[in-house]
């Protein structure tokens, strides 16, 4: 089995571990193993953007130096989150000399200087350009049936320009791998919007607002579902549907999943209990066999 | 003639001072004339009441340590700090669940942590201390337990950390819950306490409160440590 270093992220352990597991189990079927690094700590969950601000990068090489240190040069994320930080973070040091050596001479009881030689990749563009769709559709066992869904992107995989896995404007890559599994999948405004992110810790409201326009807009379509890849999204879009529903009593509910957990659907995997707990709004009602 | 006593030039709050070479960091400051009635307990490196920082002469790095355990050295600069004031909320253990929610609310400075590793820079017991906070926001409270569970809470990661996170506090915590919920029960430790309660060592205990200090200490330096039968 090949093996690819993994970096999982802090959610990926505790609300989201519905992505990581399906996405493991995903990949075994491809022959992958994603293994996880040894230690690892927060990504550093935003990027700074403040040009003299190297302490919140420091976060975020630590982590590179950990996929170093398992001898290897290239790092798998899921959480669209951190693959924003990691990767710009790396970004951040590819190009700037001083920078890293400021950062590296911080690390300095590390056992080693990073080279900024580490490739942070995230599992969606993997899945499209090495796997590739066309393979992924051969193996399907379990058709998603013509499933209507909408996708979401939200801002991390798409923003800026450097990291974009897609499209910024007309993203397909989550339509193309829901078609590859036997799904449909509509169009709305919404799919590249902000989910109203970390206002739901202390402005819920926002959040509700956003929730509503978003789910809305994609019954609108016709869409049964939504599919993403950020776990901030999918809390918002999903637990938030409580404070929505409470708020406008005739908003109807829509399941939302992680596109592992699609994948991992269709390639026959068993959707099993703690994935579905993990979830406010019954992900298991739309399927039809 | 007795060989001199060497003697080093050190600094405490700025004041110059001669101390035999060789000494603690209390033992200097007591030489010096100081009389300390904080930071200072167990003179054993147990307590963790002595924590404090201090600086080397021609290095650029602000280093921490354990006053009864660290040497001083020729133009040492030294400030006892008495007390970390550390952030403590007060919980009712039973009410919690051993997992990340009780975090999120009793110390939800946790997830404030930058990975500076400053924390573990300056821990005397060289614990993986930034590594236990992490573990911590990942919600793993059985490996924040097992790393810190050498912690003396001298509090010196705390005094350090950029974040103003209250690392021995949230761990101790971690501790708790670990103890109380996720360990297997110790059938030794259940039978000990009960031996205890039921009064099965109360003459020995008794015998041990009146012994006076000197005897005290020479039993306690003279114990057998049995490891295990
Ligand atoms: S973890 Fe912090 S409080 Fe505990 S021994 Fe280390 S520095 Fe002291
Ligand atoms: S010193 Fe504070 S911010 Fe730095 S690693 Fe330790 S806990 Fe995190
Ligand atoms: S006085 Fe107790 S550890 Fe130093």
């Amino acid at each position: 089995m090949k093996k690819i270093a993994y970096y999982p992220g802090c959610t990926l352990k505790t609300t989201a571990a519905n992505f990581e597991e399906s996405a493991i189990e995903s990949m075994k079927k491809f022959d992958i193993e994603l293994e996880e690094l040894d230690r690892w700590n927060c990504c550093g969950t935003v990027f700074s953007l403040a040009t003299d601000d190297l302490m919140h990068h420091i976060a975020a090489i630590r982590n590179l130096i950990r996929v170093k240190e398992e001898k290897s040069n290239q790092v798998m994320t899921l959480c669209a989150m951190c693959y924003n930080t990691l990767k710009r973070s790396n970004q951040r040091v590819k190009s700037n000399q001083e920078d890293l050596d400021k950062i590296n001479d911080f690390m300095y009881k590390e056992d080693l200087n990073y080279n900024a030689d580490v490739d942070v990749l995230h599992l969606l563009p993997y899945l499209r350009d090495e796997i590739t769709f066309s393979k992924i559709a051969k193996r399907v066992k379990k058709s998603l049936n013509d499933i209507k869904f909408s996708a979401f992107y939200g801002c991390t995989l798409l923003r800026p320009k450097e990291i974009q896995i897609d499209d910024p404007f007309m993203p397909t890559i989550l339509e193309n791998l829901i078609t590859a599994l036997g799904g449909e999948t509509v169009e709305t405004p919404y799919a590249i919007e902000c989910c109203g992110a970390y206002q739901t810790v202390n402005q819920v409201d926002v959040v509700v607002e956003r929730t509503k326009v978003i789910i809305d807009g994609a019954r609108n379509q016709g869409a049964e579902a939504i599919v993403t890849s950020c776990p901030l999204c999918a809390f918002n879009l999903d637990h938030r549907q409580k404070e929505t529903k409470k708020k406008y009593s005739k908003f109807i509910e829509m399941p939302v999943f992680y596109f592992t957990e699609l994948l991992a659907y269709g390639l026959g995997i068993e959707f099993k209990k703690e994935w579905k707990d993990l979830h406010y709004v019954d992900p298991l009602s739309i399927f039809k066999n | 003639m007795a060989e001199k006593q060497k003697m080093v030039k050190i600094h405490i709050l700025g004041e110059p001072f001669y101390v035999p070479d060789g000494l603690t960091i209390i033992n200097a400051l007591e030489y010096a004339g100081f009389q300390l009635t904080h930071g200072i307990g167990c003179r054993e490196g147990f307590c963790g009441a002595c924590g404090t920082i201090f600086r080397k002469k021609g290095d650029y790095k602000l280093q921490a340590g354990l006053a009864c355990q660290t040497i001083v050295s020729e133009g040492m600069y030294l400030a006892q700090i008495p007390f970390v004031p550390a952030e403590k909320p007060i919980y009712d253990i039973t009410k919690l669940p051993p997992d990340i929610t009780s975090f999120k609310e009793l110390y939800p400075v946790i997830f404030r942590c930058v990975a500076c590793n400053t924390c573990t820079k300056s821990c005397p017991q060289d614990l993986e201390v930034m590594d236990y906070v992490q573990a911590l926001i990942k919600g793993d409270v059985e490996k924040t337990a097992d790393l810190s569970f050498d912690c003396i809470r001298c509090g010196l990661c705390a005094l350090r950390c950029p974040a103003e996170i209250v690392q021995y506090n949230a761990a101790i915590l971690a501790r708790r819950l670990c103890g109380r919920y996720l360990l297997k029960e110790s059938r030794d430790l259940t039978n000990r306490v009960k031996e205890i309660a039921e009064g099965d060592y109360d003459t020995e205990l008794d015998e041990l409160v009146k012994m006076d200090e000197d005897k005290l200490k020479k039993k306690y330096y003279e114990r057998e440590i049995k490891l295990f039968d």
